[in-house]
């Protein structure tokens, strides 16, 4: 079934009777030639290019909940390529480029708005360090524009610009940046898969690895054992857990991670708004409610809800930034479970199991990397070659000294 | 969170600075063959375990002691706290 103006058009005067659910619901084949598991943003979309982009049949995604119940229906939808590294940009750039062509790719509506986003200046030092990153960004082909406190005035006005800790000095701009509607692309992608033919399996926990001699035969799960040619892990905080199955340990720990959503109201903030220093961001979404957040709470969690400080905390840098969010009534809060890295930066690679993928270490960026982490991941189990934008991403690269240190950030809460 | 100091009672969470895994105590020696595959193990990988899990907190605006706490990373449920200087003297005497 393709969507279409034409469709909804045709389906009003049908009585709405002609819609079909987005993907079929399968029982479990007793083998495959490749299993994802964990059916968040990065496993659909996986399995999605593996059937799309590299022809591959045979596929399963298992997800131990729903579809969306991972932090793809947790996140604060911001998408951008506003990287520094080398290891990062192109890569960060090569999914907004993905992003720019996902709903036409997947005919699926997952309201990608490219509404910008501004990284706030306080310092002179902050703007040579911004002015640098804007750099590398165009360099990788991605678009950057320095703000002058002018610009930025006339852009976001309501801003307390005379902060006496953290005066506004200007803002490091990403136009083509914005939000996109997490759970759409989740269903975007997981319709689009199920389309080609890959097996999406609700409601089916990994609870073991069968390996033998070096090499993945299999999964136990809690609905049977299913063999597999090929096993690619993407399960975001449930990464060390899922792992440890296969007995490895990882550079990650699991923390977690909060946001916030308050009543909806009229438009009024254009874009994603980003105070470092004060440890709050913020967008508004379609619906009209302010989308906000800040830091991790800061200690190991596997709970998906976190603490009264860290809320204080974040609501404290709203006010900072934007004394008129204190009318706004708060609707809700929530949490998610961060797969931290140890350098903050993720990991795509083989592991030392032979046909054992490993895809995790997003911290609490990986939303944006969706279509492209789920494009690399593919490329890699099709062709066990790294994607050429993904080479950094190496499971090793810790042991050998070649962390990817974006912003001195990773699981270690003392450096943030 | 509140964490049951040994010496000062209930504490909030927030007078406290994390570290992570209890085992960050065990530095390995650096003078031993096998040092560097050591040391990467140490600084780098994680057992992260879902449920009981021992870690230091540091009391930075309190006594300023190090504390093992142990905690449930499922539900925060905090079971017991002690002193790092008294558990590490614990193992060395043991060891
Ligand atoms: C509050 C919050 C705000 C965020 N904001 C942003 C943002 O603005 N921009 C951005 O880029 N990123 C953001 N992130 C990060 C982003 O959401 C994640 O990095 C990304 O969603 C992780 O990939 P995923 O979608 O595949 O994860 P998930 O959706 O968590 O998918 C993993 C899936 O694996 C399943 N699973 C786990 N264990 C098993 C098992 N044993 N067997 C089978 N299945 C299993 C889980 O149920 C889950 O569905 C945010 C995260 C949070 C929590």
């Amino acid at each position: 079934m393709r969507y279409s103006g034409f469709r909804v058009i045709k389906e009003a005067l049908l009585g709405q009777k002609g819609w079909r659910p987005l993907w079929r619901d399968p029982e479990p084949q007793p083998r495959y030639d490749y299993v994802i598991v964990g059916g968040g943003g990065h496993g659909l979309a996986t399995a999605y290019y593996l059937a799309k982009t590299f022809q591959k049949s045979r596929i399963a995604v298992l997800e131990k909940g729903w579809l969306g119940s991972g932090n793809i229906g947790r996140n604060t939808t911001i998408i951008r390529s506003n990287y520094l590294l080398p290891g990062n940009e192109p890569f960060y750039e090569f999914s907004m480029k993905l992003w720019e062509n996902l709903e036409q790719e997947t005919n699926f509506n997952s309201m990608v708005s490219q509404r910008g986003i501004i990284n706030l200046i306080h310092t002179d030092a902050q703007r040579d360090a911004y002015r640098r990153r804007g750099n590398a960004m165009l360099f990788a082909g991605a678009d950057a524009q320095l703000l002058s406190p002018n610009e930025l005035r006339e852009m976001v006005p309501f801003l307390n610009y005379d902060n006496a800790r953290f005066p506004i000095k200007g803002g490091l701009f990403q136009r083509r940046a914005g939000t996109a509607r997490h759970d759409g692309v989740a269903w975007g992608y997981a319709r689009g898969a199920d389309m080609r033919g890959v097996d999406i399996i609700q409601n089916c926990e990994v609870t073991g690895m069968r390996i033998e001699g070096g090499k993945v035969l299999g999964v136990e799960t809690s609905r049977g054992y299913i063999a597999a040619g090929k096993v690619g892990v993407a399960v975001a905080g449930s990464s060390s857990r899922v792992m440890s199955m296969a007995g490895m340990r990882l550079p990650v720990e699991s923390h977690v991670l909060q946001a916030f959503v308050s009543e909806g109201l009229k438009p009024v903030i254009p874009g994603v708004i980003t105070f470092g220093a004060g440890h709050f961001y913020v967008s508004q979404s379609d619906k009209g409610g302010l989308v906000f957040g800040g830091d991790i709470d800061g200690y190991n969690s596997y709970a998906q809800r976190g603490n009264l400080p860290v809320v204080e905390d974040v609501l404290e840098g709203g006010m900072a930034l934007m004394p008129m969010i204190g009318r706004a009534r708060l609707l809700r809060s929530w949490g998610g479970i961060m797969d931290m890295s140890m350098d903050g930066s993720p990991i795509i690679d083989r592991t030392s199991v032979d046909g054992l993928y490993f895809n995790g270490g997003w911290c609490y960026g990986g939303f944006k990397a969706t279509p492209a982490s789920g494009f690399a991941f593919a490329h890699l189990l099709a062709t066990d070659r790294p994607h050429e934008t993904a080479t950094a991403y190496r499971l090793d690269r810790f042991a050998r000294g070649y962390l990817i240190d974006e912003k001195g950030v990773g699981a270690q809460p003392n450096l943030h | 969170m509140l964490i049951p100091h040994p010496l000062l009672g209930l504490r909030d969470a927030q007078e406290f600075t994390y570290l992570g895994d209890a085992s960050l105590l065990n530095r390995p020696d650096a003078s031993s063959p096998d040092a560097a595959v050591a040391f990467f193990d140490y600084v780098y990988l994680r057992d992260n375990p879902a449920g009981v899990h021992r870690e230091l907190w540091f009391h930075e605006q309190g006594d300023r002691s190090w504390l093992i706490v142990t905690r449930n990373t499922l539900t925060h449920e905090i079971l017991n706290a002690e002193l790092a200087c008294e558990s590490a003297v614990k193992s060395e005497v043991l060891a």
